[in-house]
Order: C-alpha cells, then structure tokens, then sequence
C-alpha cells in the first residue's frame, strides 16, 4: 500500500484530503454520508466571536460548472460550537481544523486566544479572504501591510499549526510570503471569487446580496495557478483548494506543489466525494507504482 | 440509514405539457415520510452542478415518485430520462407533516400538490382537500384525490364549468374557514402570504416551504428563511414550518 501522510506543521494527516471551511458544516452534517476517520481533516465553518446572522436570501445561484455564494459568514459563534460541535467532532481520529474570522485584528487575536486554549483542535484556519469588504479587517487579504500585521500578532498568540487563507485576487505570491515571513505554518488558496449573477427582468442581484463567491469547478484552473505561484515562491505548504471534484482535480494540485488539498463545493455534488478522492488517489499511486503521495507533490514539470 | 442511492427509473411521463411523474426502484428498508424531499442528480457531467430538489409525492416500497415541473434546465433535463436510466437521489431530507389526529385541511397550490399527495394518501379520508390551479386541465389527478379524501374543492383562475373560479386561499375563505382543523398547505409565495392573512394563530397551520439548495444537509447555510428566530434552514429545519413561525 502507497503512503498517503503528509506533514504541515507539526502535525500530520493521514492522507492530504481535508474538507473545505463551509461546505461541510460542523462535521455532523456529513457523517450520515462519510465516516470522518478517513479524512485527513476536517475544517469547520468559519467561526467569530459571537453568532452571526449572515446575509438575506436568496443566497445561492447555480452558474455554469459553479455556483454563487452570499452566506455572509453565518455561524453559531465560539461558545456554541465549544459546548454543541466539538465534543461530537473529537470522538474522531482526524485533524480538526477551526477556519475564523474577525471584524477587527483585537477579534482575530480574541479568536486566536481562544482557540488556542481547546485541545481538541488541531489547527487554526484564519480566513482574511471573505469577499465582503465592508471593513478595514476584511481587506487584509488584499493590502499586504494589513495582513502582515494580523499574521504577526496572531502567530505571537497560539502555538497551534496556523495555516492562513488566501484570496485568488491581487498578488498572491506576495501575500504568501508574508504568511511566511511572520511565522505561519502554511497557507490555504484560494478561497471563493467575488462575482455576480443578473435578474434581467428585475435587472436586480440573483442573490439577496449584490455580489457573492463564486466556487465549483469553475475556479479550478485559477485556483490551480494561485497554488502554483504560491508554492514556488514560499517554502512553507501549500494548501490547495478551488473545483476540486475528482481525483484527478486534487492530483493536479498536488503536482503544481500542494501539500493537502480541501473539498469544498464538490461536496454539495456528490456527499461521498471526499472518500472517493483519497481512494482515487490511492488508486493512481499504485497504478503508477509511486510508494509514498510526497513523491508525487511538486513534481510539476515546467 | 443509507441516504444515497443509485435508482433505476421506471417510469417518467408527462401528465400534463409541463408536468410529469417520475417513478424510481429504492432500496425497500428506506422510511419516508409525507413533507420531506429527496434531492436527484441528473446526469454524471458538471453542469447543471447541483442536485434538484423534489418532494416525496409518493412512496410504496420500493417505488417512490416525484411530481415536477419543467421550469428551467435542470427539470429539462429530467424530463427527457427513460426507462431504467439510473439517476443518483439522496434523501429523504427534512422535517415532515405532525400525523394529524383527526380530520384535516389540505390547500395545495398547483405543483404545491406534490408536497401534500402523500399526506392525504397516508390518512384516507380525513382530508378537505382545497386546490387551486390555473385552468382546467391542470388539475391532476382528480379521481384518485375524490376517493383519497373526504372533501375535494377545486379553484381555477380561468372560467369554467363546474369549478370555483379565483384563488385557492378565496375558496377556502368561502368554504374552509369555519372548519376548525388543522391546516396543511403547499403552494407558491404569494399563496403562503395569504394564507398567513387569513388563519388566526390559535388554528395549526403547517406549511411546506422552498428556498435555492445545494447541500440538502444543513451545512451550506444556503436554503435560509425568515422566521421570528432569526434565519433556518429549510432543508433541516424545516421545509415544514408552522406558518405563525414565518416571516413572509
Ligand atoms: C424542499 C423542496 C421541494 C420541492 N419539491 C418540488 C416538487 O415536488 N415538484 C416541483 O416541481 N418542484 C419542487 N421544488 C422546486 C424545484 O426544486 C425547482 O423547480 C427546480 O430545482 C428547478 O430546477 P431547474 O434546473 O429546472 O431550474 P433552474 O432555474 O435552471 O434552476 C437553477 C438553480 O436554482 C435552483 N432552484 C430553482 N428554483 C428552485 C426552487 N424553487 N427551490 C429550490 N431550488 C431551486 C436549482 O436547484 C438550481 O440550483 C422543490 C423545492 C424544494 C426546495
Ligand atoms: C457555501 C459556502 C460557504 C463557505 N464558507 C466559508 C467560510 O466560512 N470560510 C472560508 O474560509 N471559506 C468559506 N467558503 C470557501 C470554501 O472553503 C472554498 O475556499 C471555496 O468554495 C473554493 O473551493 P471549492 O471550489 O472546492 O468549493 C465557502 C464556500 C461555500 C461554497
Ligand atoms: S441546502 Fe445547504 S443548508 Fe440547506
């Protein structure tokens, strides 16, 4: 049998498939469909300090090979999800990763404190990439001064493996490397695209929002150029995410030098798609008689 | 309980230009329940992406089918499957109708018949069937639903013979509300909207409701609606709600 463990940080996974922030709820939502025991990880919806109502609806529409989200960052808050979510996610064996946000750099840090506190979780996901800019936080992703200073300071707050995710828009090697340079562990890329969606009759939004993300197989080929950018300029890994479907998709990113990759929309699609990566993955590895999926990460031929 | 399953499809015919019945084989241990939805893939390719969610309109064991409309690409696509093509349907997803105890109403809304057949079949003649369609040859199966329940009244918009002519929630206003039932109903917005004008609190009213979907699951956070807690997720919370519950 081929090696499917690969280490970011100090901590490893059993094999690189994780599941996407907000495609897969809190765990529990999937395990009718899934037993998380076989994922490398699962990462949880983005969490703030309080619950957060999120946008009006209609908050999906469908677009071809993708779909539009305007969610606004609905979630149950840390409290609950400490006293309702996680004692149902650590009778596990997997990587237990909490994707946060804040409104301002003092809530990421607060987020941080906190979450750095839990046992049960294995690794932070700090998300500076929400399409929504309607604060200086949430631009962080895009002004390189603004996230070095957040990385900084959260770095200096929790020991846990801190893995920072990105935008598809602006610089992305560049914004990598400060990850880099203030400490993180790894950077996940690329997160949704900001898009639109037009009623003609109405000529308003599809969406209860003016714009949303846009996810799916669609993204793919960005998502796969951010990582490869990203994954030439920084030594630190790389966490590949945007369209992946099959195993194929997530072989592809690991080529172009990802060292895990997440599921996201694919779940909607197909609820078992997750399994059914890791088995297809293995599957190519002993076709191609590789011993160990490491071999394979990076190998992109230029 | 296995929530994913590959079904052969048995039969998929229209009943009327824009309506058809599909019939799938299931597993037989698979337990539904009249108000809840199965989601159907369409085909194996990446477009449409999403699965199409459709209430359980019927379901014998080993047998369940939908009723749906031809509304824009995806039910397109349904309507033009064959015979013992295979079509991947997670579910059953979602709350159902409480068991009434005793007789109870039924207002169904064109294609809102869909979500509540299954109800009337499971507790024959107990229902007061209202059902509002917009002409005449949109009232499908007409002589199954006077045998399943113990009052069928009809509404068209469109003039004709024998039928009450307005809206389905005008005719029950007429001849409904004095009834003092329990009330189940599925229909479009503005049906729900007014009926919500008309049923005092006291009365229960149950109401299925629709909103976009991807997941089906409650992770998605996409299928939300207004109530007076705040946003729930149709596809777990609800689709079933009572309609005092409902910001509409
Ligand atoms: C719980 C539930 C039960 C339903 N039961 C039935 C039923 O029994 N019979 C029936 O005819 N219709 C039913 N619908 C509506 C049905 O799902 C839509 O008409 C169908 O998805 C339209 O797909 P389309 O590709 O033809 O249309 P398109 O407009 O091309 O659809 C594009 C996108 O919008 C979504 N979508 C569009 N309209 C709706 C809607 N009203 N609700 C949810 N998603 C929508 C689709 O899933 C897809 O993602 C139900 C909806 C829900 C939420
Ligand atoms: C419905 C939905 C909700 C999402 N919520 C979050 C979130 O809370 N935090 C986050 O960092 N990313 C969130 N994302 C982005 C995904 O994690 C992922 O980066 C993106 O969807 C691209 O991957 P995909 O094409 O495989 O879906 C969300 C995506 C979708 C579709
Ligand atoms: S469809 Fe995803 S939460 Fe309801």
């Amino acid at each position: 049998m081929p090696s499917l463990e690969v280490k970011i940080g100090n901590l490893t996974f059993k094999n690189p498939v994780l599941t996407a922030s907000g495609t897969f709820g809190y765990g529990l939502e999937y395990s009718q469909f899934v037993d998380l025991n076989l994922l490398g990880g699962v990462v949880v919806k983005g969490l703030s300090l309080q619950p957060k109502q999120g946008n009006p609806p209609p908050r999906i529409y469908e677009t071809a090979c993708g779909m539009i989200n305007s969610i606004g960052l609905q979630n149950i808050g840390f409290e609950e999800f400490k006293k309702e979510k996680l004692p149902f996610l650590k009778k596990f064996n997997t990587n237990i990763i909490v994707n946060f946000f804040g409104e301002n750099l003092e809530e990421y840090i607060e987020m941080a404190r906190l979450l750095d506190s839990l046992q049960e979780i294995n690794a932070l996901e700090m998300n500076v990439s929400c399409p929504n800019k309607d604060s200086e936080w949430r631009r962080m992703g895009l002004e390189p001064e603004l996230l070095k200073k957040a990385v900084k300071e959260v770095r200096a707050i929790t020991k846990k493996t801190l893995i920072v995710k990105l935008s598809p828009q602006g610089d992305v090697a560049l914004m990598a490397k400060i990850c880099e340079d203030e400490g993180a562990d790894a950077v996940s890329l690329i997160n949704t695209i900001p898009a639109m969606v037009i009623d003609i009759k109405t000529r308003r939004s599809m969406l209860g929002t003016s714009t949303g993300g846009l996810s799916g197989p669609a993204i793919k080929p960005i998502a796969l150029r951010a990582v490869w950018e990203a994954s030439q300029t920084i030594k630190i890994p790389v966490i590949g995410i945007g369209g992946i479907v099959t195993a194929e998709d997530a072989l592809q990113f690991l080529i172009v030098g990802a060292r895990a990759i997440q599921v996201g929309t694919a779940n909607f699609i197909n609820p078992q798609a997750t399994v059914e990566i890791i088995e297809g993955i293995k599957q190519f590895l002993i076709e191609e008689k590789i011993k160990d999926v490491n071999e394979i990460i990076g190998s992109f031929i230029q | 309980m296995n929530k994913l399953f590959k079904s052969k499809i048995i039969t998929n015919e229209a009943v009327t230009e824009e309506i058809y019945l599909i019939s799938l084989e299931i597993p037989e241990n698979i337990e539904t329940k009249p108000g809840q939805f199965c989601i159907l893939r369409l085909n194996h390719r990446l477009d449409p992406l999403l699965g199409r969610p459709f209430s359980i309109f019927d379901h014998v064991c080993g047998e369940i089918k939908f009723l749906y409309r031809v509304k824009g690409k995806g039910t397109k696509i349904l309507s033009q499957l064959k015979k013992d093509e295979l079509l991947t349907v997670t579910g059953p997803f979602g709350k159902w109708y409480p068991f009434p105890q005793g007789d109870f109403i039924v207002i169904a809304g064109g294609i809102g018949l869909a979500s509540v057949y299954y109800l009337i079949k499971k507790f024959p003649k107990k229902a007061h069937l209202f059902y509002g369609v917009r002409n005449e040859n949109e009232i499908l199966f007409y002589e199954e639903l006077k045998e399943l329940a113990k009052h069928v009244y009809i509404s068209t918009e469109k003039e004709t013979s024998y039928t009450y002519r307005g809206v389905v929630t005008e005719l029950f206003k007429e001849k409904g509300k004095s009834l003092s039932l329990p009330i189940y109903a599925c229909g479009p917005m503005v049906m729900l909207k007014e009926l919500k004008k008309i049923v005092n609190e006291a009365q229960p009213c149950y109401v299925a409701t629709e909103e976009r979907m991807a997941c089906g699951v409650g992770a998605c956070l996409g299928c939300v609606i207004e109530t007076k807690q705040g946003f729930k997720r149709v596809c777990t919370d609800g689709p079933v709600f009572e309609i005092k519950e409902l910001l509409l």
